[in-house]
């Protein structure tokens, strides 16, 4: 019997999040205005890819570890969820940039790192296209994994830092958390992060299972 | 629980608001009377919530359906 109860918190979070997210009270902020709203959805969006991607990594580990495929299952479809919410975290953030920055792509460098770590993800789907053998996909793919977000870590998260970037947290600019998340935000922000991980997370749960049962009819 | 009797409780879940909405939306305008009803308040912008809760209910809705064509595969095929 397979779990239902995180499906099924998942839908509540986020319709929560949906709710709350438009209509609860927000600091009133200049240039952002009500696009602070965003911060339930692109951001939370950016942190649950994090975390997807993270776990897939986990995953991986675990495949060279016992060398039992479905580790790799998981791995993979897994990271080919947190890579299609790298893709939606893109594409809002560009329409936020757009509005507040003035510019749908400013040449941020979390921007760029952000791009960089979505085409290294993408060369990881393509990279376990190319081999027909399932044992020897499953253990280049897994080392590829671990070293790609080993990378990725670096390009969103350290290097922007380092420099100047539009982003919060950046240059001279305060984090995100110091000054313009309070704690009406919060009461929406880290139930929303959670929503987005688990609706991520079952994504890939029925892609794993849709893989089960294609390898089962195969043998 | 068993599977049916979840999918038969949100079944209801999403018919309920379904209905919810669907009511809402049903009822007609008066310009003469200025019904202060929550989704009339605030620009109406709680109208805009309510079709983006519909359209995510649906999406899930959806995802619900799949979920069951999996299960149901799994079962004519043994898996676990």
């Amino acid at each position: 019997m397979r779990k239902m109860w995180w499906k099924i918190a998942s839908i509540i979070i986020l319709l929560y999040v949906i709710v709350m997210g438009l209509m609860g009270p927000v600091p009133h902020l200049p240039i952002i205005n009500e696009t602070i709203r965003n911060t339930y959805f692109h951001v939370a969006l950016w942190l649950a890819m994090t975390t997807l991607l993270f776990s897939s990594m986990i995953y991986s580990i675990a495949y060279l570890n016992k060398g039992d495929i479905k580790y790799d299952d998981r791995a993979s479809e897994i990271a080919k969820a947190g890579i299609f919410y790298g893709i939606l975290g893109c594409l809002t953030g560009s329409l936020w940039a757009n509005f507040t920055w003035g510019d749908p792509w400013p040449n941020d460098p979390k921007l760029n790192g952000a791009a960089v770590g979505i085409l290294i993800y993408l060369a990881y789907l393509l990279l376990r296209s190319s081999f027909e053998d399932e044992q020897k996909k499953a253990r280049i793919s897994s080392v590829y994994n671990i070293f790609a977000f080993a990378v990725f870590i670096p390009l969103i998260y350290i290097l922007p830092r380092l420099t100047d970037s539009l982003h919060p947290g950046s240059g001279g600019n305060s984090t995100f958390g110091s000054f313009d998340l309070n704690n009406d935000m919060r009461k929406v922000f880290y139930p929303a992060i959670i929503g987005w991980i688990l609706l991520g997370l079952w994504m890939a749960e029925l892609r794993v299972r849709l893989k089960i049962i294609e390898r089962s009819q195969h043998d | 629980m068993k599977r049916s009797v979840i999918m038969k409780r949100l079944t209801t879940l999403f018919s309920f608001l379904l209905l919810m909405a669907i009511t809402v939306s049903a009822q007609t305008p008066d310009s003469s009377v200025e019904m202060a009803t929550r989704l009339r308040q605030d620009g109406k912008i709680w109208v805009v919530v309510a079709v983006i809760a519909v359209v995510f209910i649906g999406i899930i809705a959806n995802l619900l359906r799949l979920e069951m064509k999996v299960r149901k595969m799994e079962k004519e095929l043994n898996i676990k």
